[in-house]
């Protein structure tokens, strides 16, 4: 990669530690990507937020950056660990309170947005078409790429803070027009978000930087997030593109023995002791739909809903959250049930969910069995 | 092969021929894999020269890279097939040295080999 004079002198460390570090991840980040300079981006989204994933290291690691690194683009910020508002309900120890707490202050201090959100897609102002920007959390730099017409590498927490700290990222493939060499052609049949869920999965697995996904019809908002969600999960692969592709493309079918490989492998109990929506974090729409599929009936469970506290704000507005309640359900802001530190294996067994990546970390994280259903499946059986 | 960090190790490889996803699955104090369906599952990856495909799944891997450095039970080296960014950010601030490397040298690796690996050497990986 071709540095410009002012990037070689970060490097050398001549701008100080914090900038020889970032410039040292953006040069691992660029080779690795196979770029020859760096360009500019506009926004950074950060993860590694939450105490149950990045621990001691990660905590001592944030406030010791913090004195000196600032931010020089608008970055925001991925899901912690519990919601300040109802966290004494959850048992957590104090030390957690204190370290994720610490953790919030670094961020706030390097000039971070503290959004919280795993879909920053859907709570913020999208910039103009084929803006570059650097979003680490998998499900938010497919959605980017996929959905949104914005270009990002599916970056790591760290080459997303280099970026957030320099304003810059390697120019790859991703960023240029990025053609991809597969084609997943789907063939199941009336797929709902679970389905879906388990088709982005797939795709991560077979996929590299990006595929085609033929043979699926308009995909609703859930099942949009759910698709990356999957995908992010499983593999590499940072974008999908609608249709056959090139002629030349390989083909690979998504079909029911596919999908079934899936299913059994996430799928570990035929039923759950409690169910969690949200992973990706509910936006407001899905808050409204649930809502109203809701009405007149009640959760028989425990039901943790996730979402971003703009959200939770403006669901207690309109008047879902008191339906929620009303129907039995706990609901979070600021944190995901992807790693949440609020499930135990000590007090539950199992969970169900609709989430293929809540699943996936639920079942190698938090150690619990996890029961895949579909919402509407979920509200059918879990609700009188 | 491409050298995305920079050092010098020598130890006993273990391979996985699978990916492996840094965050959820190796425990950031011990290095063990907790993933039952993986094919490390319940092995250390502590000291060891790491030889797997590539990194997939979390951005929040590169955390786990720099937690199990932090308390000392990180591998010596990483060797992939296929470059990714969780991988070579994490590697890239926990210096752990990784190099990629093409098919034919990721088919003659295995588990239990004791090889070298220097990034400053003409062949930088020599069996011992």
């Amino acid at each position: 990669m071709e540095l410009t004079r002012e990037e070689e002198s970060a490097l050398k460390g001549e701008q100080g530690e914090i900038m020889q570090m970032a410039y040292r991840i953006l040069l691992a980040t660029g080779e690795a990507t196979d770029a020859d300079k760096l360009i500019p981006i506009e926004w950074a989204h950060l993860s590694g937020v939450n105490y149950n994933t990045i621990g001691d290291a990660g905590e001592e690691f944030l406030s010791g950056i913090s004195k000196n690194a600032r931010v020089k683009v608008k970055t925001t910020l991925n899901p912690m660990g519990f919601d300040i508002d109802n966290v004494s309900n959850y048992g957590l120890d104090d030390n957690f309170i204190s370290k994720q707490l610490s953790i919030r202050k670094s961020y706030e201090t390097m000039g971070v947005t503290p959004s919280f959100s795993c879909i920053p897609y859907e709570i913020f102002d999208m910039p103009k078409e084929g803006t570059q920007v650097s979003f680490a959390e998998s499900n938010a730099a497919i959605h980017a790429n996929s959905f949104d017409n914005l270009k990002t590498n599916k970056e790591s927490s760290f080459s997303a803070l280099a970026s957030a700290i320099t304003g810059k990222s390697p120019y790859s493939s991703l960023r240029k027009e990025d053609s991809p060499n597969i084609t997943i052609r789907m063939k199941v049949d009336n797929p709902n978000e679970l389905t879906y869920g388990m088709l982005g999965f797939f795709a991560g697995k077979v996929g590299n930087n990006s595929v085609n996904i033929s043979g699926v019809g308009e995909m609703d908002r859930r099942s949009c997030k759910a698709l990356c969600g999957g995908m992010g999960t499983s593999g590499t692969c940072a974008k999908f593109l609608f249709g056959d592709g090139d002629p030349g493309c390989e083909k690979v079918d998504f079909d029911k023995k596919e999908m079934n490989e899936i299913h059994d492998e996430l799928n570990t109990a035929e039923k759950g002791d409690l169910i969690t929506l949200g992973s990706p974090q509910l936006g407001l729409e899905e808050i409204s739909d649930l809502t109203g599929k809701l009405k007149g009936r009640s959760f028989k469970k425990r039901c943790m809903i996730f979402c971003p506290r703009t959200v939770k704000e403006q669901a207690r507005k309109i008047g879902y959250t008191n339906e929620l309640e009303r129907a039995g359900c706990e609901i979070l802001a600021d944190c995901c049930t992807c790693l949440t530190p609020l499930i135990s294996k000590d007090n539950i067994d199992s969970v169900t969910t609709n989430s293929i990546k809540g699943a996936y970390y639920l079942k190698n994280s938090n150690g619990v069995d996890v029961n895949l259903k579909s919402l509407s499946q979920i509200i059918k059986d879990e609700t009188r | 092969m491409k050298i995305l960090v920079q050092g010098k190790t020598q130890g006993i490889i273990l391979k996985s021929q699978h990916p492996i996803n840094f965050l959820g699955t190796v425990d950031k104090k011990t290095g063990i894999i907790s993933d039952k369906n993986h094919e490390l599952f319940d092995k250390s990856i502590k000291d060891k020269i790491l030889v797997f495909p590539n990194g997939v799944g979390s951005s929040v891997g590169a955390y786990t890279i720099y937690s199990i450095k932090s308390n000392n039970a990180a591998p010596l080296a990483m060797v992939c097939h296929k470059a990714d960014l969780t991988v070579a950010t994490g590697c890239a601030l926990a210096n752990i040295p990784l190099v990629i490397i093409d098919d034919e040298e990721f088919s003659s690796l295995q588990t239990g080999q004791k090889i070298s690996l220097d990034t400053e050497s003409f062949n930088p990986i020599a069996f011992l």
